[in-house]
């Protein structure tokens, strides 16, 4: 692994060592394999109008027309009109479409991984629909492929293949959960046989949200349910999905969801995060290849279902909260009603951020650029619309239901000595159960 | 055979046929790409693909307010170069006798006048168009040589449309001449660029609406 800067000297990284042309040619191979119908329509339908760039914090917060989340597209658009698109030989024959250059590559390495969070903000300003931050996340396949990631994702990749999580060895999982039960006075089921619920995790309970582990099972316990986690599929953020790395992400699909099966689970609880969102409930079936014989639920959705069905009962707190929207459950999820049911349900006033819901901003951190610590000076750019966002509402409580969210939400407020705490929906919800 | 001739006749037919051969054969060619089947159950509630599309063909009409704030001059301009261009081409009375003349049928027409109003109008809006293009940085970076051939080539039919109805410039079988020529290009032009929109929209957006609101998303 290398660290270099480009000759207009934007920084990027270069995993492995080939030549150019191999890196290019692979690059070429990982765009033109993700050409199904939509997204060739999509690459299609562009009228340059730029109306995307007002909905990305990237470029609202720098003005940095480089920002403007077609623009973040353009190899992948080359590499399609050249070799996918319907004029395509027409284009080779007549020189008009050039091949993507290593150069360009490199230069849009940062484009691609350290100024798009996937958020889909710019997918709802588009008038034509396109559905920029899928495109972007399709893009970042040949990205891979040609060893052109940042190095802190390709990381995690690696640790990923090696332990089967990006925070800690799967042979250690049990002997966490264990101490997390220990530490917080709360029975914990792991490596259970049978279980109707699995529950998984992502990074961030792991490591700085382990009470998010007992939080979960404290739910669990009280509503009498069947329920384990299991250290032979307990990982759910799935770092494949964003970094690019498919056959990672096919296989931590499997896993999980193999796992599951094999319990004999009808529900597999994912984690406070919302990639594994995108990645489990939206995506898994296309890579595991069939429908998923099991109930794939967010947390959020879990502890919408338990709280409105009356299963567990909440002592109300009487205060006021505003709430930080995760993009990939609420505007790319759907998932608008559940967290707001159980805020109501927890007795707190909603004090809506003035862009909440599917319009709300990104935390600024997602799609792997809270880990891609060369994008700090970026993210935290980005992280100032959401503090005045936040200041406005001038709530007693900030409340959110991603744990990646919080914290590059609590990495932002750091930053800048914001004393604002990030708290977690499901956290609010372990700590004032009812008995 | 002098030039109107020429217009009316060859040339039209030649740039018909690119244009709907073309049409055809860009449309088809991403259209007959195989799907990636979404097999992940649809959120409880979610309307059938088909219906989630029209709706979202309708719903990206009009952009969300908060980004109407920032892109107000794209899209209120945007509106008015279109209306202005499809009353010139749909609601003038020579161009119905035109279509009339291929389609067997017809339909009322707005006064002359009124109509080279609208066309007056379209190419203010087109023009201004061209400056917000070439002064805006997001679009000076975004823009290809098919934006500035797509104008000019929606542009030209407008203005020589004009000229042609107030009988400026030149003889009136001359700037006709010079307007049926215009078409032609633009025709001709239209399958290879942007201009392809005029279609490309109700898939592009009904792509996004039927994967949205399969989720249960909003648009
Ligand atoms: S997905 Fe979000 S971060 Fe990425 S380009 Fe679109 S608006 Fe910007
Ligand atoms: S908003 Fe859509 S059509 Fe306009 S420039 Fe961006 S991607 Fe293209």
């Amino acid at each position: 692994m290398t660290a270099k800067t480009t000759v207009s000297g934007v920084a990027f990284d270069a995993q492995g060592d080939r030549n150019d042309t191999d890196r290019r040619d692979a690059a070429m191979q990982g765009f033109v394999r993700d050409f199904a119908r939509t997204a060739a329509i999509h690459m299609e339908s562009c009228v340059r109008c730029g109306m995307c760039a007002t909905a990305c914090q990237y470029y609202v917060t720098t003005g940095d027309p480089k920002y403007t989340p077609i623009n973040k597209l353009r190899p992948f658009e080359q590499a399609y009109h050249r070799h996918v698109g319907p004029f395509a030989p027409l284009y080779r024959l007549l020189g008009i479409k050039s091949n993507v250059s290593i150069d360009m590559l490199q230069e849009w390495e940062a484009l691609l991984y350290d100024a798009c969070s996937l958020c889909g903000r710019c997918t709802l300003a588009c008038p034509m629909g396109i559905d920029i931050s899928e495109l972007i996340k399709e893009a970042r396949h040949g990205m891979y492929k040609a060893g052109l990631v940042p190095d802190r994702l390709e990381l995690m990749d690696r640790t990923t293949k090696a332990w089967g999580s990006p925070a800690t060895p799967a042979d250690d999982f049990s002997d966490i959960i264990r101490e997390a039960g220990e530490e917080n006075g709360v029975p914990v089921n792991v490596d259970l046989p049978k279980a109707d619920y699995v529950v998984t995790t992502a990074p961030a309970e792991l490591t700085e949200h382990t009470k998010a582990l007992t939080d979960v099972a404290k739910i669990l316990n009280k509503i009498g349910a069947s329920w384990t986690y299991s250290s032979a599929g307990f990982e759910a953020s799935n770092i494949g999905y964003i970094n690019g790395d498919v056959e990672l992400q096919e296989k931590m699909t499997r896993k999980m969801i193999d796992n599951a099966i094999a319990v004999g689970a009808h529900t597999l609880i994912l984690p406070e995060c919302g990639h594994a969102y995108g990645a489990a409930r939206w995506e898994a079936s296309r890579w595991y290849g069939r429908e998923i014989p099991l109930r794939i639920i967010h947390m959020t959705e879990f502890l919408g279902e338990v709280v409105q069905s009356g299963k567990i009962k909440l002592k109300k707190i009487g205060e006021s909260t505003s709430f930080h929207d995760p993009c990939q459950l609420v505007r790319r999820g759907g998932v608008n009603d559940a967290p707001r049911a159980v805020l109501k349900a927890l007795g707190l006033e909603l004090k809506e951020l003035e862009d909440h819901g599917a319009l709300g901003w990104c935390c600024g951190g997602g799609g792997g650029v809270v880990s891609n610590t060369r994008a700090d000076p970026l993210r935290f750019k980005a992280f100032e619309l959401k503090r005045k966002q936040v200041e406005d509402a001038n709530a007693q409580h900030f409340v959110t239901a991603c744990g990646q969210c919080r914290i590059t939400l609590t990495l932002g407020a750091k930053h800048f000595k914001w004393d604002q705490k990030v708290e977690s929906l499901l956290e609010l919800v372990a700590d004032n159960l009812q008995d | 055979m002098d030039l109107l001739a020429f217009a009316r006749g060859p040339a039209l037919t030649f740039a018909t046929a690119i244009f709907v051969a073309g049409t055809l054969w860009r449309l088809v060619g991403v259209l007959a790409l195989p799907p990636w089947r979404d097999l992940s159950p649809a959120r409880e509630g979610a309307p059938p693909n088909w219906l989630g599309a029209i709706e979202t063909v309708f719903r990206k009409m009009i952009p969300h307010k908060t980004f109407l704030k920032a892109g107000m001059f794209t899209t209120v301009n945007g509106y008015v170069f279109h209306i202005g261009l499809a009353l010139c081409v749909f609601a003038f009375a020579p161009h119905i006798l035109f279509l009339k003349s291929l389609f067997g049928f017809s339909w009322p027409g707005l006064p002359n006048g009124f109509i080279f109003g609208v066309g007056a109008l379209t190419a203010a809006s087109l023009v201004a168009a061209l400056a917000y293009r070439l002064t805006s940085p997001v679009l000076k970076l975004i823009s290809r040589a098919d934006d500035y051939v797509s104008w000019l080539l929606t542009f030209l039919p407008v203005v020589t449309g004009l000229a042609a109805a107030s009988h400026i410039g030149a003889r009136y079988e001359m700037l006709l001449a010079l307007h049926v020529l215009s078409i032609c290009a633009f025709l001709i032009w239209f399958p290879f660029g942007k201009l392809m929109h005029a279609f490309l929209f109700v898939f592009s957006r009904g792509a996004t609406g039927a994967r949205f609101r399969h989720r249960g998303a909003q648009l």
